[in-house]
């Protein structure tokens, strides 16, 4: 992890992240493919990133449902962070980024370092313009998937057990 | 139900439920306390979160045209029903129209309410819950137990138990682990194939059509967005005016109910969504490739809220957002769960006026009774819904319902109410206890070695619901109002003048904490005055008599207004008497009467806690010399943020304090008197006995602030207790 951070929305970020006990890795733009490739746990699954980013070999890049369904890792774009609460704001999008972010184990959110934004209504006020534009939808996660409703505390429900952010520094 | 079946019932929650629900609402709360420390502008938050809800209902029927307009330009549909049937007709059609064999469902309290599983079952549809706690009740055939957590009332081993016993598993699940990865596989299976997906929605924005779902697991996610058709259930009162709105909620929610900051989840869906289905018979196609012919169905439902909104005292309600605090933080909710604590769906501290509101009066007055008006909730609810109020309208509405007993003429001029005949004879008797109280010290001490007799305990069980283990109050027969009037005042050049109010219990049977009182403030340089008060009107408040509390409020103000204005201050010893003062009389006073009385009222500990600040001499009092006390604060001076006050004064005099963290002593009043809840007051005490019988505190002398909290002690410990005042005062 880079320790240079002199930015303090991302520190804040790195901090809350931290404390939700998801991983963080930040990487320029160059590097992303085989950053990710050492994020990933095999086989792993993705959809087209927005960014001007190539994915590494090791992704299937638009997957059938049946590779979903085998895949152990699922990245997708996000197009939010949210500093405080170390939530990343995942889209819906025609390409499947919601269920490639909810089935696998493990689930990576590739999102920009200029994407960061301080907190929750700022990134309620941004997908709002969207939402009321043109019928967007978005997931705002925090974390793993969880559950209480066993006896004790337990990660990965019905959704992922795990969380890598991978930040991208432009 | 007859007294009572519901006494047994109770004791049956409490061996059964009672243990994991206690655990499980305890970790809530820790939690709680500590992510709202967390927040800077909590208080900002909750302010922003009620104006939006107010706001909300107040132009309901107006956001309901505007979302329409949003859900429509989307490509859904909204249909607004009447009631549980017209609900239910829509949600089969369209699952008829869809062909759905199975429908997968993300937890919604509004469906329960519909009892939409049972009308689809009805048709053939195979209906699953999704939610982990939910699948955990519908398998167990039971209802939920809690607003959020809907299995809180079951332990792992329980759970461990009902799947070994509904699918004979080869090798059975044990740990929590093992039993979420065994649901998960399951449910995953059931998913995969499902037709509809139905969910809630926490709430729904007007200006884009938005709905936002929260969950932990991902269920909702599932649900929304596996099966071509999704079908949202909710009540009308989800409705808020845009996304902007959205925030403070989602800030409060789990925050306010489970003590995360944000819960995993909150999926914000502006359906029809353009995310592809999954069609595993159809698994080689690219999602990319796919498409999507979805189809989306908001269903909100009136159920008695439209008119729940043009209710002055119910209204509030449905700013509730569900969050499940109310019912986290009440201790008789810890001990007995919702089961016990709720009506046909709704429980808790809001459940009462839930079901009032959706159900009708009957199913409310079932579990009305057991909120004691302790108060706890009211600073956490994120809304900032006075909950015990309704619990206190509804208790009255289900008073006035009542039919006439018979034993009437037992109590004929004991009850100088203004209540209709119809009242409970229980509710009669402690709502009128000034008037008791009056009796009992004009003949002590006969009143009391009567009240101690075998037959007399009998009657008052038999005929009023006391129970014949709770000792009785003891009238003196020198009451303190009489007791001040022959005295002489110590204080030849006071600093300040004060009205110690002489509530019911410090006048006719806690008077030693009352000359305590007077004999602290005079050696403090106060002027004391005791002149003959009403009392404050918190008895038959507690039964729900408000019009009796009302007439109550008008007679004590203005036997205080002329105190105030000449400059006196107004010392309460008993915390809920004050809390009346500060909160209740809201209701009753004009807006300038009560906050005249507000700002020249003190609880006594408060009061000498001012005075110490301004130069007062602390060695007049009674120091500690190191002493060591174990102090309990009453639940509704902690409510007000006056319970501080009360360990500072005491650390100043060099008193060794620990104070106890439960969040009631179990007796609240009446409550712990009556012989339906006698055991459950004994079982909530228990908390408290045993937080002051440990190695740090068992030899501590015990203080308590209430009148209540002192008797439960009393009954719980082997060592008397008394009122802080008491320890400090100059012999
Ligand atoms: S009344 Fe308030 S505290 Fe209780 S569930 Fe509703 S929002 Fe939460």
């Amino acid at each position: 992890m880079a320790t240079t951070t002199t930015n303090p929305t991302i520190s804040t970020f790195e901090d809350a992240l931290d404390e939700l006990g998801v991983d963080l890795t930040r990487t320029a733009a160059d590097e992303f493919a085989a950053t990710l490739d050492d994020v990933v746990r095999d086989p792993a699954v993705g959809v087209p990133l927005p960014f001007d980013v190539a994915y590494p070999d090791s992704v299937t890049v638009d997957p059938t449902p049946a590779a979903l369904e085998r895949a152990e890792t699922g990245v997708t774009p996000a197009s939010f962070g949210v500093a405080n609460y170390g939530s990343v704001l995942l889209p819906s999008t025609a390409d499947g980024a919601e269920p490639v972010s909810l089935y696998p184990e493990l689930h990576v959110p590739v999102v920009r370092a200029s994407d960061v934004l301080p907190d929750l209504p700022e990134a309620l006020d941004r997908f709002g313009d969207v939402a009321r534009e043109n019928g967007a939808s978005t997931v705002v996660a925090t974390g793993p998937s969880a559950t209480a409703d066993m006896g004790e505390l337990v990660l990965g429900a019905h959704g992922p057990e795990a969380v890598h952010v991978v930040m991208l520094d432009e | 139900m007859s007294k009572g079946d519901k006494a047994a019932e109770i004791r049956r929650l409490m061996a059964t439920e009672g243990p994991a629900i206690e655990e499980n609402t305890k970790g809530f709360n820790r939690r709680r306390r500590e992510a709202v420390a967390d927040l800077e502008n909590y208080e900002e938050l909750r302010t922003r979160a009620r104006e939006i809800k107010e706001d909300a209902i107040d132009r309901l029927p107006e956001l309901i045209d505007e979302l329409r307009e949003s859900v429509e330009a989307n490509g859904g549909h909204l249909y607004v029903a009447d009631d549980p049937e017209d609900a239910n007709r829509y949600v089969r059609n369209v699952v008829a129209d869809n062909g759905a064999e199975r429908v997968v469902k993300s937890k919604s309290m509004t469906t329960e309410e519909l009892e939409v599983n049972d009308a689809l079952e009805a048709d053939g549809v195979d209906v699953v819950e999704t939610d982990l706690g939910e699948w955990v009740v519908q398998l167990a055939d039971e209802t939920p137990s809690h607003l959020i957590a809907p299995a809180i009332h079951r332990s792992r081993e329980s759970i461990a138990d009902l799947f070994r016993e509904v699918f004979d598993p080869d090798d059975p699940p044990e740990t929590a682990d093992e039993l979420t990865t065994f649901a998960r596989n399951r449910l995953g299976e059931l998913i995969r194939d499902a037709d509809v997906g139905v969910t809630g929605a926490n709430f729904v924005t007007a200006d884009s059509g938005t709905m936002a779902l929260v969950t932990s697991e991902g269920n909702a996610r599932k649900c929304a967005v596996a099966p071509d058709t999704h079908v949202a259930v909710a009540g009308v009162e989800k409705v808020i005016p845009s996304t902007d709105d959205l925030s403070p909620f989602l800030e409060l929610l789990a925050r306010s109910g489970t003590g995360q900051d944000l819960t995993a989840y909150v999926s914000l869906l502006t359906p029809p969504v353009d995310s592809p289905t999954l069609d595993f018979d159809d698994d080689e196609t690219p999602l990319s490739e796919r498409g999507s012919d979805r189809e989306f169905h908001l269903v909100l439902v009136d159920n008695g809220r439209m008119a729940m909104r043009e209710d002055d005292q119910l209204r509030e309600t449905l700013y509730c957002i569900r969050c499940g605090q109310c019912s986290n933080s009440c201790a008789n909710f810890q001990h007995v769960g919702g089961h016990a604590f709720g009506g046909e769906t709704y429980s808790g501290g809001i459940g009462t006026g839930w079901e009032a509101g959706i159900e009708g009066l009957d199913t409310a007055a079932e579990f009305n009774d057991f909120c004691t008006g302790c108060s706890r909730c009211v600073n956490g609810c994120p809304t900032k819904i006075d909950i015990p109020w309704i619990n206190t309208v509804v208790r009255d509405r289900v008073n006035r319902g009542t039919e006439p007993e018979g034993y009437d003429f037992l109590v004929e001029g004991l009850t100088p109410d203004e209540e209709p005949g119809g009242l409970d004879l229980d509710k009669r008797l402690f709502g009128n206890f000034e008037t008791l109280a009056k009796l009992g010290s004009a003949t002590a001490p006969v009143s009391n070695w009567l009240a101690d007799t075998g037959p007399a305990r009998w009657a008052l069980e038999r005929v009023a619901g006391v129970d014949s283990r709770r000792d009785l109050p003891e009238f003196q027969r020198e009451t303190l109002v009489d007791w001040f009037r022959n005295r002489v005042s110590t204080v030849s050049d006071p600093t300040r003048e004060a009205v110690l109010y002489p509530d019911v219990y410090t006048n006719h049977v806690q008077v030693e904490r009352g000359k305590a009182a007077v004999r602290v403030l005079e050696a403090l340089g106060v002027s004391v005055r005791i002149p003959s008060m009403p009392s404050s009107g918190r008895a038959p408040l507690s039964q729900g008599m408000i019009a009796t509390a009302e007439a109550h409020a008008h007679d004590v103000y203005g036997a205080l207004a002329e105190h105030v204005d000449a400059g006196r201050d107004v010392v309460v010893i008993e915390p809920s008497d004050l809390a009346m003062f500060e909160r209740e009389y809201e209701r009753f006073l004009a807006d300038a009467s009560v906050e005249r009385l507000q700002e020249h009222s003190y609880e006594i500990m408060e009061y000498v806690y001012g005075l110490l600040e301004n130069g007062a001499d602390a060695d007049a009092l009674r120091g500690g010399d190191g002493h060591e006390v174990a102090y309990h604060a009453h639940c509704q001076q902690r409510t007000l943020g006056l319970e501080a006050h009360t360990t500072a004064v005491l650390e100043a005099l060099d008193y060794d304090v620990v104070t106890s963290d439960v969040e009631c002593c179990g007796m609240a009043g009446s409550f712990g008197y009556k012989d339906t809840y006698y055991e459950l007051s004994m079982d909530v005490g228990d908390d408290l006995a045993e937080q002051f019988s440990t190695a740090e505190t068992r030899d501590r002398t015990v203080v308590a602030s209430g009148t209540s909290c002192l008797e439960q002690l009393d009954a719980l410990l082997a060592r008397p207790s008394r009122h802080p005042v008491e320890l400090v005062a100059p012999r």
